[in-house]
């Protein structure tokens, strides 16, 4: 079915209509903010409905691009999209959560919300255009597009040093990705083609692949966050309201690793090549040295943002170990951490939204009145450690095995990181919800209610159903993967 | 060659001065009281020469003084249609400070008519004679309002600097005559690739430049355009930043690539500097700025560098970079003033950053045009922006400038830092200062079709531009 995907990228932007609509005739006032809420989630919901009929039709079977469109722009510049089993399951991510979001801030959202959920949902059809975009200079345009409604989130609805956050998060991604767009006009220049499946095909000289590598990779790198790079991070997530952090370590952290799949290995492969070395080791900085981070947090949502970091060099160094465990593992990981942690920073926020402090040594004991949050946040917590039987666990092993195979020692200081990670996670748990109830003000602190359950139920499945038959993620990546695997390893060999 | 050919060619110009002639008689006349009149008057005929100048003939008249050429053409409707706006745009807002002035769209048409003849030079008589006829008419509207010590000290700093540019790009053109024989662009451009007298031509070349530097407010002669952006009033500020600088920018590409592409190895070097010094001084000098109109002066400056680093690939490719890089970046910065002439709090013109704080709850419909403007000028997509900034990198990259392309959008970033200021002070600051005064609708239609322009209708309008640009730069192709 062709323009299925516009469609999916655009019903968003369905509901921006219909709230501006009810911002120019309905009265300010409860009754306009709950229909805005309303609109929202439905719209949300409508684009969750295309996606699942999207993964319904998509044959696994075909490696190449489908459900493609294509429309000539202007000066060789085409509107096309397409999607290939990489990038089918993102699009199902990004509207998965994004329904999970509007409602995480039904009510933690007091003032201007019309314009909040207008941020939201264009962010939902740029976040969309990223994975569907198969034009290198339509992808830029909804990778930065992205910039502008998250910078209104963190910098709007953020915390106290929102606006530091706010510009710290826009400055370095801008940065990081001028240096891209150089490398996409030098693209369009030599390769007289802006198309990404004909650049996928385009074989650059091999000096030419270093510059470029290079360019991408500082967008790539600072979106993903890779250290040294990943200092907006923490800022970024500790500021934004709790949707806007699920959506930053879900979503867009996953841009960066998609970017190094769509981009950097299949069009630069001797380049990757090249450089697996460095990525290596900056993953594995990362991997360990994040998760030292992380464990002398003393904020719950910063410590979270850390252990993506570190959960993100797992995923980079299987992107680059350029084998079929360490890619599918990779993209495994990124659909699992999507989940795990956007469950996290939902969890942090049920406790914000009701003492509206992330401070780890305010709470303590939490289990006595909560032990609902308390069995919810455990699964979430294993998760995040990558216990066997969730989905954290696939990813981490996968990645690990792909490595194993490049790099031994890459391998084996990455496999401390699972054990640094179930100490800082485990730790955290342990003085958040167990221990005894020493803040008073925690006396009368209610558990999930039915809104927070329903938000909740989706991810606890989604965690265990991966975990367990992490064949649903596989049978829609293999055809695809392979074939980047196998041009991967035929560009380096010829 | 007969005169009356050449008066076809030349039809647009000769049919506004007859009418800037006419409306000044009409003025003179009728009094303060015709100024609305004689500005509506204006504006139409702008916009008929806008039409005219698309549509005439191609050819060249007065001995080749005069070029009527798709480039011309393409350039002197962009400017008529500009000025057309800058005279809707100045004439009400003067109106309502009861110091309307029927003198005003006489020399917004008469400033048209240089710019139109300076597109149109094929000759370095005639873009002298058309840079003058421009300047002088710019030099008395940026202190049309006598009254206004600040206005006057702006006109004065710019009539001051601005007859030193003229200097510069006189004694240029001397000495390229000189060295050349001719002032007739073909002949120089001969006598450039038969290396005759060379370095003489090269040094004379270098002053014209410095002269048009001036005149586009590049760095380092970019000292007047902060003052005299702030001194002036603010629709004429919209003015001169829209067609005025589109002119210059068209005539730097004329002179360069019309009489000078054999030494295009040598005049790239100094333009080069020129952009990165523009790019860099613009970026980080507006870091300081608190004054929303030196802010977007210090703006100008960088963007003038994008346009600069596009110019100096050269060619066909070069001149339609520029061309695309200039249409879009004169209707955004167009409806940015727009957007502050439309301001103000009981009767005094909001100019300043925390003017503006939570200007989103207040005006929502002018704060969102302007955070688009704002997004648009730093260059982020979707937009009309990012395009231009596309179209001018890829031009210089493809002409292997790409160290100087990724110093422009490395000083980008550093820019942005001040658009993004400018956009927290609306959205995330709480609403100081009192109730706004009730925005007019001609400020405020100009402002939000540029807004529309800027985005979503350029995207679909590039697919026009593209090609239009590219016939318009036809005429460097051979070269």
């Amino acid at each position: 079915m062709t323009g299925l995907l516009s469609l999916i990228t655009y019903t968003p932007l369905i509901g921006v209509a219909a709230i501006l609509l009810l911002r120019a005739v309905a009265p300010d006032g409860a009754g306009r903010n709950e229909a805005a809420k309303w609109i929202a989630l439905a719209t949300t919901l409508a684009t969750l409905a295309l996606s699942v009929l999207l993964v319904a039709q998509f044959d696994s079977a075909e490696p190449g691009f489908q459900f493609q469109e294509d429309i000539a722009w202007f000066a060789g510049v085409h509107y096309r999209m397409g999607v290939d089993g990489i990038s089918v399951l993102f699009v199902l991510l990004t509207a998965f959560l994004m329904p999970l979001c509007i409602l995480a801030s039904w009510k933690s959202i007091e003032n201007r919300l019309l314009e909040y959920m207008v941020c939201f949902l264009v962010l939902e059809t740029l976040m969309l255009g990223v994975f569907c975009a198969l034009d290198l200079l339509e992808f830029y345009l909804f990778f930065e597009g992205g910039l502008i409604p998250m910078f209104l989130i963190i910098g709007v609805w953020g915390g106290k040093r929102r606006v530091y956050a706010a510009y710290k998060f826009f400055l370095y991604t801008l940065l990081g990705s001028v240096l891209m767009l150089a490398a996409i006009l030098a693209m369009w220049g030599v390769a007289k083609t802006t198309s990404i499946p004909e650049l996928m095909a385009f074989h650059f000289p091999p000096q030419m692949q270093i510059a470029l590598w290079l360019a991408f990779f500082a967008s790539f790198a600072v979106k993903m966050p890779m250290w040294p790079v990943h200092t907006w991070l923490p800022d970024a997530h500790v500021e934004a309201p709790t949707a806007g952090s699920v959506i930053l370590a879900g979503i867009m952290l996953k841009m960066g690793g998609y970017g190094f799949l769509r981009f950097s290995l299949p069009m630069f492969p001797q380049a990757s090549h090249y450089f697996t070395p460095l990525v290596f080791a900056l993953s594995v900085i990362a991997v360990v040295y994040t998760s030292l981070v992380a464990f002398r947090q003393t904020d719950i949502k910063k410590l979270i943002a850390y252990s993506s970091v570190a959960h993100m060099g797992f995923v980079t160094m299987g992107i680059f170990s350029g084998n079929a465990q360490g890619v599918q593992g990779a993209i495994f990981q990124m659909l699992s951490h999507g989940v795990i942690s956007g469950a996290l920073f939902l969890c942090v926020g049920v406790v914000y939204d009701r003492m509206h402090t992330r401070e780890i040594a305010f709470y303590g004991g939490l289990v006595n009145r909560m032990p609902w949050y308390a069995a919810v946040f455990m699964l979430f917590t294993l998760g995040n450690v990558g216990l066997p039987g969730t989905s954290g666990f696939v990813g981490e092993i996968l990645t690990m095995t792909g490595v194993y195979g490049v790099s031994t020692w890459t391998a084996l200081i990455a496999a401390t990181g699972v054990i640094l990670s179930a100490v800082y996670a485990l730790n955290l748990y342990r003085n958040v919800v167990f221990g005894e109830m020493t803040n008073p003000q925690l006396s009368a602190i209610a558990d999930l209610n039915w809104r927070e359950i329903v938000i909740f139920a989706p991810l606890i499945v989604g965690t265990l159903a991966l975990g367990v038959y992490p064949k649903l993620v596989f049978a829609v990546t293999t055809a695809s993967s392979d074939a980047l695997v196998a041009a991967y390893h035929a560009a380096l060999g010829a | 060659m007969t005169l009356y050919p050449a008066l076809i060619l030349a039809l647009p110009e000769v049919l506004l001065t007859v009418l800037a002639l006419v409306l000044l008689l009409g003025g003179a006349i009728g009094g303060p009281k015709s100024s609305s009149p004689v500005a509506a008057v204006a504006g139409l005929g702008l916009l008929g020469a806008a039409v005219l100048a698309a549509m005439g003939p191609h050819g060249t008249a007065f001995s080749g003084a005069f070029v009527a050429d798709s480039f011309s053409a393409f350039a002197r409707a962009a400017i008529y249609a500009m000025s057309a706006v800058g005279v809707l745009l100045g004439d009400r807002w003067l109106a309502k400070r009861d110091d309307a002035k029927f003198e005003f769209p006489v020399l917004v048409v008469l400033a048209a008519v240089g710019m139109g003849v300076t597109s149109a030079s094929g000759d370095l008589i005639s873009l002298y004679v058309g840079v003058e006829m421009q300047s002088l008419a710019l030099y008395v509207l940026a202190a049309i309002r006598r009254n206004d010590a600040k206005a006057s000290e702006a006109g004065l700093k710019y009539f001051v600097l601005g007859a030193l540019s003229s200097g510069l790009l006189l004694y240029g053109a001397s000495l390229i005559y000189g060295f050349a024989g001719s002032t007739h662009f073909p002949v120089i451009a001969a006598a450039v690739r038969a290396g005759a007298g060379t370095g003489g031509i090269l040094f004379g070349l270098v002053f014209l430049i410095c002269g048009l530097a001036f005149k586009v407010s590049a760095a380092p002669f970019h000292m007047w355009t902060p003052d005299v952006y702030e001194g002036a009033p603010t629709p004429i500020v919209a003015f001169f930043t829209a067609a005025p600088k589109f002119a210059a920018m068209v005539l730097f590409a004329r002179a360069l690539l019309d009489a000078f592409p054999g030494a295009i190895d040598q005049w790239r070097q100094v333009v080069l500097a020129i952009a990165s010094l523009s790019m860099l001084w613009g970026a980080f000098a507006g870091l300081a700025q608190k004054n929303l109109k030196r802010l977007w002066a210090y703006s100008s400056i960088a963007n003038v560098g994008y346009a600069l680093v596009g110019l100096s690939a050269g060619g066909q490719a070069g001149a339609q970079s520029m061309l695309v890089f200039m249409v879009l970046y004169m209707i955004d910065v167009t409806g940015f003033f727009a957007c502050l002439a439309a301001l103000s709090r009981q009767g005094v013109a909001m100019e300043t950053m925390d003017d503006m704080a939570g200007l989103i709850r207040v005006r929502p419909g002018l704060a969102l045009a302007m955070t688009a403007f704002s997004l648009s000028a730093l260059g982020l997509p979707p937009f009309s922006g990012f395009w231009a900034k596309v179209y001018v990198f890829k031009a210089a990259i493809d002409a292997g400038l790409w160290p100087v392309a990724v110093l422009g959008l490395v000083s980008s970033v550093v820019a942005a830092f001040y658009y993004l200021r400018l956009i927290k002070v609306m959205w995330f600051d709480p609403a100081a200062g009192g109730a706004t005064d009730a925005a007019p609708a001609y400020a405020k239609g100009v402002a939000y079709v540029a807004a529309l322009f800027s985005f979503p209708v350029a995207m679909v309008a590039l697919a026009a531009l593209d090609p239009a640009a590219a016939a318009a730069a036809q005429a460097f192709a051979l070269h």
